[in-house]
Order: C-alpha cells, then sequence, then structure tokens
C-alpha cells in the first residue's frame, strides 16, 4: 500500500568503513522527529548500522562505491529506511537472510539480516548480480507527540 | 573505540568504551588477542559498560575472545552491558555459548 510521505532525507557516501557511524547517526538525528524512546532510537541505529556495513563488506569487497540511504517519514508515525548499493549483489537472497550465513570476514557474524529483521517491523530484500543490492525497512514508532 | 585492560592473578579485565560496529571491530579484536597472549589469563571479564552503541559486529568480537580463552584453557564472562547492546546479544542467542552477566 502506498502511504503518504511527511518529509524524507537522502545521504549519498562512498563505502568507506569509517562512514558506519556516520550514517546511522544521521539517519537516528533524522528520526529523532518523530521522537522515539531510547530504545526504538537504537534499534534504528543497530539496523542502519548492520545494512551499511553489509553493503560495505559484501557489495564492494574490493573497491570503493556509492551507498544511498533514503530515509522517509510516512503517514502513521513510521520511518521507511531505504538503502543501496551498486555493488555485486547477492545471489541467493533467501540464503543470506538466514542466521549465521555469512561471506564476510571474520569480524562478521552473519547476523546482521536476523538483526534488522527483529529490529524492525518490516524488511524487503531486492538484489540482482552484478547490479547490487536495496534492502528497505519500516519501523513504526510510537510516538509520544503527534509529528507538526 | 577505546580499550582498556588490567591484569591481576591471571585474572584480565577488558574494559571497552564508545561505538562498537565493523569499523572498530578488526582492530579491536587483533589487541584482545595481543594482550591476551601477553597475560595469559585462566578468566577474562570483558566489561561493555562504557559502549554507546554495538552491533553485530560486537557478537564477533565476543566470540573470537571467548575461542581464544578456550584455547589457554581459560574462561570468558561478558559484564556490565548496556540494554542496546543486551538487544543484539540476545537476538543472536549468544547467552547459549557465552556467559552473559
Amino acid at each position: 500500500m502506498k502511504m503518504k510521505c511527511t518529509n524524507y532525507i537522502t545521504l549519498e557516501f562512498l563505502s568507506h568503513s569509517a562512514n558506519e557511524g556516520f550514517a546511522r547517526g544521521a539517519v537516528a538525528c533524522f528520526a529523532a522527529q518523530l521522537d522515539p524512546t531510547l530504545e526504538e532510537l537504537g534499534d534504528i541505529k543497530t539496523a542502519v548500522s548492520e545494512a551499511v556495513t553489509n553493503a560495505i563488506v559484501h557489495a564492494y569487497p574490493d573497491r570503493l562505491g556509492k551507498i544511498l540511504i533514503k530515509a522517509r517519514i510516512l503517514e502513521g508515525n513510521i520511518l521507511e529506511l531505504s538503502v543501496r548499493d551498486w555493488g555485486r549483489g547477492i545471489a541467493d537472497v533467501e540464503k543470506a537472510r538466514q542466521p549465521l550465513f555469512s561471506t564476510g570476514g571474520e569480524e562478521r557474524s552473519g547476523m546482521g539480516f536476523t538483526i534488522m529483521e527483529s529490529f524492525m517491523d518490516r524488511l524487503a530484500v531486492r538484489s540482482q548480480e552484478g547490479k547490487g543490492t536495496r534492502v528497505t525497512m519500516r519501523r513504526r514508532i510510537q510516538s509520544r507527540r503527534p509529528v507538526q | 573505540m577505546e580499550m582498556n585492560y588490567k591484569s591481576e592473578n591471571r585474572q584480565l579485565t577488558i574494559t571497552l568504551t564508545g561505538e562498537l560496529d565493523h569499523h572498530a571491530a578488526k582492530g579491536l579484536m587483533d589487541s584482545i588477542d595481543r594482550c591476551m597472549e601477553q597475560n595469559l589469563p585462566t578468566k577474562t571479564l570483558l566489561d561493555l559498560g562504557g559502549l554507546t552503541f554495538m552491533d553485530s559486529s560486537g557478537i564477533a568480537v565476543v566470540l573470537r575472545a571467548k575461542r581464544r580463552m578456550e584455547a589457554l584453557s581459560g574462561t570468558l564472562v561478558v559484564v556490565n552491558i548496556p540494554r542496546q547492546a543486551s538487544r543484539v546479544l540476545e537476538t543472536a542467542g549468544l547467552g547459549r555459548y557465552v556467559d552473559l552477566v
């Protein structure tokens, strides 16, 4: 169902791992206008960190590439995030979403998608080998005041 | 990301401060490895009380520390886990493999 967007931001950055903190911090600042609890904000930052790290590690394993985040506020206090890359793509999305499955280095645990799924209300992954991946997530914020 | 440690009677306490993500994890794993090799502890307390953020990279750090301690025939206990980091560790079901206090 198409939902009305009341506000949005777009972030574009290179796949340097130093940008992981910037990405989750920027999205958290944007989400703050929905008056989330600290726990909700922590969940959002964690999900962003997982999606961006996946792009850095898996989409561009041997080069730097572009990562684009779109964060939208939808009617009903819903935060929608899309994290997109133009990297290698995922051959088998279902397999990649399994807990503990990882093709990353030792500093990856294979729990990225499981955490995104647990911490957000909805997760969709679209990927094409050689073309890139788009991860879209939604989370309803239990707001204590209406958005102006 | 900052790591401090103290070693007393072969009990090692490693304290982490700041944000633990993929960017910080690789260097941190190497630092913890070196610290354990130098001090040869029989027990390590990994104190997460100073973490302001942790994603699934923290799971890999904890599991690596656990394996290192097993190689030394010692034990690892993770203590002072902040709420956000705790949610990450719980989601991974890490309590089945590691002592989380």
